[in-house]
């Protein structure tokens, strides 16, 4: 994917004011009923780091992430975001998420989805937000409603949401899912420009070959705890 | 951002996303005029009937209505998983439940608007003389509704069986409001009006106390 890569690296706003964060997660378990969907887990990502997180079906992947993100609390343990101040706003503003799902309303349209979302983050830019939806290709259909999009659309659309805060941690939970060639290589630039930004990436995937080049780290996961912690291969010839 | 802007621009986006698809404003105004038409038709009512039991009709037809209407608010949230994008958000988790509130406010507040000049027809009752004090009652009432719909629309968000648990858990603890409601506009809709200073208390009262239990444990509703 590199020549593809590198055909659409100056995707997003080019202006970053804030680097990466440093994640610790310290003992974490969650338990769903009987079931650990972690158990145990401590993890330190570095500022700056990509980190691929792999593993089977329902190893844990999409929990870290929700429990990192702080939509989900740890039934013991604690998630540290170091050099911000837990429980406050500041570190939900350090944290960009993009799920499984969207995070998008059908009904407004793909201008309306990121005004909503910038609003409630403060953000009052309207240039940026142009910024984001050309950056995102979706310029030409900004009034459209979210719900007539393709996948790779709205995946994109969903990408501009989680970053145009400017967070220093994104976490991705499977973003290749559903994407064609040109929006594998669209991820792929918009990831890259965010590693060159300096940003701490964590990026959960079933297929390590989409975004192995860009990853510094591999982590994989099985019944909720790290089984294997490697620098990428990539990383490592780099 | 503060808690006033959080609530203004998610209510905001509650009213474009209803008015663009007026799923709800369609079902509850269909609704509630079903109801009071199909009792006028059952009952024949007479003035001195409905000035007993027309309040009564109201109000239950506004309750259906109210509960037809708070199920989605969240539901719709868990369509494309927005609830996280809203949590995420460096919002308080009480300006996600005055938004929704508020919303529902408004549009319970629109079925209403269309129901009291037909049900005034309908049943008889001369509202004129007394709409000012009609209007406040129904707004007292209706934020009751919201109020407590909207925690329980929250707290069964995440439940299997939601659409059983919302009326199941919402309507005996509404029964108070509810009882108020109609005991205010029974007295309005008197041969002799007057205002019911009691119920009108307890109205407030219930107001008051459900809106800060909400903003206290609401944050904790939405823990996954």
């Amino acid at each position: 994917m590199s020549a593809e890569i590198a055909s659409v690296a100056t995707a997003g706003p080019t202006r970053s004011q804030t680097v990466g964060v440093s994640l610790r997660l310290e003992q974490v378990s969650k338990r769903y009923g009987l079931l650990y969907a972690l158990r145990d887990l401590s993890l330190q990502i570095r500022a700056g780091e990509f980190v691929l997180l792999l593993g089977p079906n329902g190893c844990g992947k999409t929990t870290l992430l929700r429990v990192a993100a702080r939509l989900s609390q740890p039934t013991s343990g604690r998630v540290v975001l170091e050099g911000v101040a837990s429980e406050t706003t500041a570190s939900m503003r350090t944290v960009g998420y993009v799920g499984h799902q969207t995070l998008l309303y059908d009904e407004l349209t793909g201008a309306e989805n990121l005004r909503f979302f910038a609003r409630l983050y403060g953000i009052h830019s309207e240039p940026l937000l142009e910024e984001w939806l050309r950056a995102a290709e979706l310029w030409l259909r900004r009034n459209d409603l979210v719900r007539t999009y393709s996948r790779g659309m709205r995946q994109r659309l969903s990408i501009a949401r989680a970053l145009l805060h400017d967070p220093g941690l994104i976490l991705l939970d499977e973003p290749t899912t559903g994407l064609d060639q040109s929006g594998l290589a669209w991820l792929g630039g918009a990831l890259a420009r965010l590693k060159q930004q300096g940003k701490t990436i964590v990026a959960s995937t079933h297929s390590r070959e989409a975004l192995a080049e860009l990853a510094t780290r591999c982590v994989t996961l099985a019944a909720g705890t790290v089984v294997s912690d490697t620098q990428s291969q990539h990383s490592a010839q780099q | 951002m503060g808690i006033g802007a959080a609530t203004y621009w998610i209510l905001a986006k509650e009213l474009r996303t209803e008015l663009r698809t007026r799923e709800l404003l369609h079902t509850t105004v269909v609704f509630v005029l079903l109801v009071v038409v199909l009792f006028s038709f059952t009952f024949e009512p007479t003035r001195e009937e409905s000035r007993r039991y027309g309040p009564g009709l109201l109000w239950l037809a506004l309750l259906f209505a109210g509960s037809l209407m708070l199920q989605p608010a969240f539901i719709r949230e868990q369509n494309n998983d927005t609830l996280s994008a809203l949590r995420l958000a460096p919002i308080a988790s009480l300006a996600i439940f005055l938004g929704k509130a508020l919303a529902s406010f408004v549009f319970l507040t629109v079925a209403e608007l269309f129901l009291l000049p037909i049900f005034a027809a309908l049943y008889g009752v001369a509202i004129l003389p007394v709409l000012g004090e009609i209007l406040v009652v129904l707004a007292l009432g209706t934020l009751g509704m919201v109020t407590t719909g909207t925690v329980f629309a929250a707290i069964g968000v995440q439940a299997r069986m939601r659409e059983l648990l919302l009326p199941l858990l919402l309507l005996p603890l509404l029964v108070p409001v509810l009882i108020a409601s109609v005991s205010a506009t029974a007295s309005l809709l008197a041969l002799e009006p007057s205002m019911d200073w009691t119920a009108m208390k307890f109205l407030i009262g219930f107001d008051v106390i459900y809106l800060a239990a909400s903003a206290l444990l609401f944050e904790f509703l939405l823990e996954d």
